[in-house]
């Protein structure tokens, strides 16, 4: 191998590990320097604000992915979550949060015990769920007309509230992404995670618990997409039911373009984060170039992923050379 | 006391027998060598004893006790290990993390202790001469220290029995030196090893005993060392040394005289890796030279080099005189090199098309102008194929999945062929086909040499080779060791070559 050739490749593993990093400073920077709006503390904390509730659900997103599946219900997860737990919360404060994760997880378990047992595509099995999903909250939405208000103080005090000027709802994603972080790379079901993307027959051969593991990271995306809805209708205080949609193929970009290999058995929550900044505080540059439709938003973030997806496709040749 | 024994164990696939009625017993501390040819019922028999195959018939006992495993892993929980001829360990995750998958150390706090776990692998890999930063993904390191991997992986899991599928495949000498220290050590702590290998050299270096089958039959166990070598490689394939029939079975009709002397293929030095060493030899139009060897002596890998699908790390390749570099598979065919792949299934037909359609696809590149073939053409090529090769079916818009195994096989030959090759590669041509059918493809392959076409064969079936070849270049651990001419193409003379001590 040339020293070209290896340096190549430290290049190659360092952008996947880093990548989003990088390009999430890189964007910041120009934008502190050309945006001076973008400089005040209050749009700091916007960006963190709107990006709470995509931050859960790519965080479910990237195990699901580790594990060399997809879980396509989680936008519908998101609405329900919000609308249940707005439904819910006129029977206190336990309840707004209890109810969305108990349904959610529900779903989620499903979507995993579905795949794990009939080995059917996760694609399929999510699928089904968006759309199971999405028909269960028009139901108890009265086809989307009933609009459920917040009743619980305390409950819409987890949405509105700050605590050392940061939104309470921040604090809480922070917890839970640690959490995360340490669950994934520190405990035995977050190896099992991984190994099960890198080889499931091998992972089974050698005493993983396969299928106790694949459901695992449904139920995870499942409670996680809720918990998403559930913190976003404490913030609106009230359950809306025409957002989220598309809201699960935002979050698999976040993943990807955040380093994690769509194939599976590789992917860090840390690249997540920055994959989930990186398409935040694009949409907030394009919001403060005031003439720009925020549609460009996407035309962007679809560029990046184009990006981010020709660059892991290069590695991965890379690595088999 | 035996520590793991089947009894009378039979395993039915459909339309395959392939454990019938195998006994098999594995004291602790022995190496006991596993042997037989492909189809032998080896791995099916492996599979039985670590829970992947549930018997038809038959009991198996672990320790003295019925035990019946419902999975791998509950034979691996009871300590039975088995490192697979493909490394099956997680090549992006880090060498450690493989090691201690499902069974890492962990702090007070239950979360995973990386500091305990990387220096508890750096010592025990050490024991297997792998010294390297286990932190690395598995995947960035060489085959021979991930197979040193999944065995330390093995053997950690307090294993009593572990089962070795060819380990020795894809090592270099000095990794196999330093297999055998491991197997000698595990020897000594009374660990039962089955060892299935097809170098005799290994076999009769570290086996203690043998079990022989040979068509999901146990044909022979006992000690190895009582067992000379030419017997053993005549009880895996079915010969008796004294009593070899020399007609009857084939219907090859032998010699056919080269019409000139210039080959039409010629190998020289072809070496590739650890698998092959220094390959020469040439074929003539009209002659069927047969490779023989055990399976894994480098016959597949020989002639898949040639047709440029195994990399080649030295030698050269002629065909008709015309030196074909860096050979690829495009190049291979472009140059008149027709191979029949040794897995029909897997690598040549394709069973969801027609037989029209199978044979059309080799010819389209070339009967087409401007990307476009005219119907009538392949018409009149498929027609001649079938009738020339007197393939049975319905029409050539049959599905060729639903053709006879030996009809598959000339629809193959039939694709082959209309590529106008010089040199026709075999592999196991009528492996997988009845008796009949096998007649007739033994007596095509034969028509085709004598219209001038170079062939290439290679067949466990050692009658087959004996009688289908005029010439026989007998192959050992990726080397040529022999090549029988005239009279000197008999079963005995190559089961002596193949047997034959040392290099």
């Amino acid at each position: 191998m040339t020293v070209l050739a290896v340096a190549q490749r430290r290049a190659g593993h360092a952008f996947q590990r880093q990548g989003a990093l990088a390009v999430l400073a890189v964007v910041v920077l120009i934008a502190l320097a050309a945006f001076p709006n973008f400089r005040s503390p209050d749009n700091a904390a916007t960006i963190l604000v709107a990006a709470a509730p995509p931050m859960l659900i790519a965080l479910g997103m990237t195990f699901v992915i580790i594990t060399g599946g997809i879980d396509l219900s989680v936008g519908s997860l998101y609405v329900l979550g919000g609308v249940l737990a707005s439904w819910a919360s006129q029977y206190g404060f336990v309840a707004a949060i209890a109810v969305p994760l108990a349904v959610c997880g529900a779903i989620g378990l499903l979507n995993g015990a579905l795949i794990a047992y009939t080995g059917m595509a996760p694609f399929i099995v999510t699928l089904a769920a968006l759309l199971g999903a999405r028909g269960l909250m028009r139901a108890v939405s009265d086809e989307g007309s009933t609009t459920y208000i917040v009743q619980n103080d305390a409950f819409h005090t987890l949405g509105t509230g700050s605590l050392l000027g940061i939104g309470n709802q921040v604090w809480l994603v922070a917890i839970i992404v640690l959490l995360g972080m340490v669950v994934l790379s520190r405990t035995r079901f977050g190896n099992a995670v991984y190994a099960v993307g890198g080889s499931e027959d091998a992972a089974a051969l050698m005493g993983v618990a396969v299928r106790r593991t694949r459901i695992g990271v449904y139920v995870l995306s499942g409670l996680l997409a809720g918990l998403a809805g559930t913190i976003n209708a404490a913030k609106l205080g009230s359950g809306v039911t025409v957002l989220g949609a598309g809201m699960e193929l935002d979050a698999i970009a976040a993943v990807v373009i955040g380093g994690t290999l769509l194939t599976g058995g590789a992917g860090t929550i840390a690249g997540t984060v920055a994959g989930v900044l990186l398409l935040g505080v694009i949409q907030n540059l394009i919001n403060q170039v005031g003439d720009l439709n925020s549609n460009w938003q996407q035309v962007i973030s679809g560029a990046f992923l184009a990006l981010v997806v020709v660059a892991q496709t290069y590695l991965v040749r890379l690595r088999r050379t | 006391m035996t520590l793991l024994e089947v009894a009378g164990v039979s395993k039915v696939f459909p339309g395959v027998r392939a454990l019938d009625d195998v006994s098999f017993a594995l004291r602790p501390g022995e190496v006991h060598a596993l042997v037989g040819e492909n189809g032998a019922g080896k791995s099916t028999l492996i599979k039985v004893l670590t829970g992947v195959y549930r018997p038809d018939a038959g009991e198996l006992r672990y320790q003295g006790e019925p035990v019946s495993f419902a999975t791998p892993m509950d034979a691996q929980r009871a300590g039975i290990s088995t490192i697979y001829q493909e490394v099956n360990l997680i090549p992006l995750m880090s060498v450690a993390q493989n090691l201690f998958l499902g069974r890492e150390p962990r702090t007070t706090l239950g979360l995973v202790d990386r500091a305990r776990m990387d220096r508890e692998a750096r010592d025990i890999l050490a024991g297997y001469g792998v010294t390297t930063d286990v932190r690395a993904r598995l995947g960035s390191l060489p085959l021979g220290a991930q197979q040193m991997v999944a065995l330390a992986c093995a053997v950690m899991i307090d294993a009593k029995v572990v089962v070795m599928d060819e380990p020795t495949s894809s090592l270099e000498p000095r990794e196999v030196e330093t297999l055998f220290g491991v197997i000698q050590d595990l020897h000594e702590r009374g660990i039962g090893i089955i060892y299935v290998s097809h170098r005799m050299d290994e076999l009769y270096r570290i086996c203690d005993t043998v079990t022989i089958l040979r068509d999901g039959k146990l044909v022979h166990t006992g000690r190895l060392a009582d067992l000379e070598r030419v017997r053993l490689v005549a009880l895996m394939l079915g010969r008796e040394v004294s009593d070899v029939r020399r007609e009857g079975f084939t219907v090859f009709s032998g010699d056919h005289a080269a019409a000139d002397d210039t080959p039409v293929l010629r190998v020289s030095g072809l070496s590739s890796r650890n698998r092959l060493h220094d390959i020469s030899f040439g074929v003539r139009p009209g002659e069927v030279v047969g490779l023989g060897g055990l399976l894994g002596a480098g016959r597949s890998e020989t002639i898949k080099a040639i047709a440029g699908a195994y990399p080649v790390d030295r030698g050269e390749i002629e065909v008709d005189g015309a030196p074909l570099r860096h050979p690829t598979t495009v190049k291979a065919v472009a140059a008149g090199i027709a191979v029949q792949p040794e897995d029909r299934k897997a690598e040549g037909i394709i069973p969801g098309l027609s037989i029209r359609e199978n044979i059309a696809l080799s010819i389209l590149p070339r009967m087409s102008t401007f990307g476009l073939v005219s119907d009538a053409k392949i018409d009149e090529v498929v027609d001649r194929f079938m009738k020339r090769l007197r393939i049975k079916a319905a029409g050539p818009h049959q599905r060729v999945g639903d053709l006879s195994g030996g009809n598959q096989q000339k629809v193959l030959l039939a694709r082959l062929l209309a590529t106008g090759p010089k040199v026709l590669l075999l592999d196991e041509p009528t492996r997988g086909i009845d008796v009949g059918a096998k007649a007739e493809v033994q007596a095509l392959i034969d028509e085709l040499a004598a219209e001038g076409l170079g062939v290439v064969l290679v067949s466990s079936d050692a009658e087959e080779l004996v009688e289908g070849s005029g010439r026989v270049v007998v192959l050992r651990d990726g080397a040529v060791v022999g090549v029988l001419t005239g009279d000197d193409v008999t079963t005995e003379s190559l089961l002596a070559t193949i047997a034959e001590a040392g290099a």
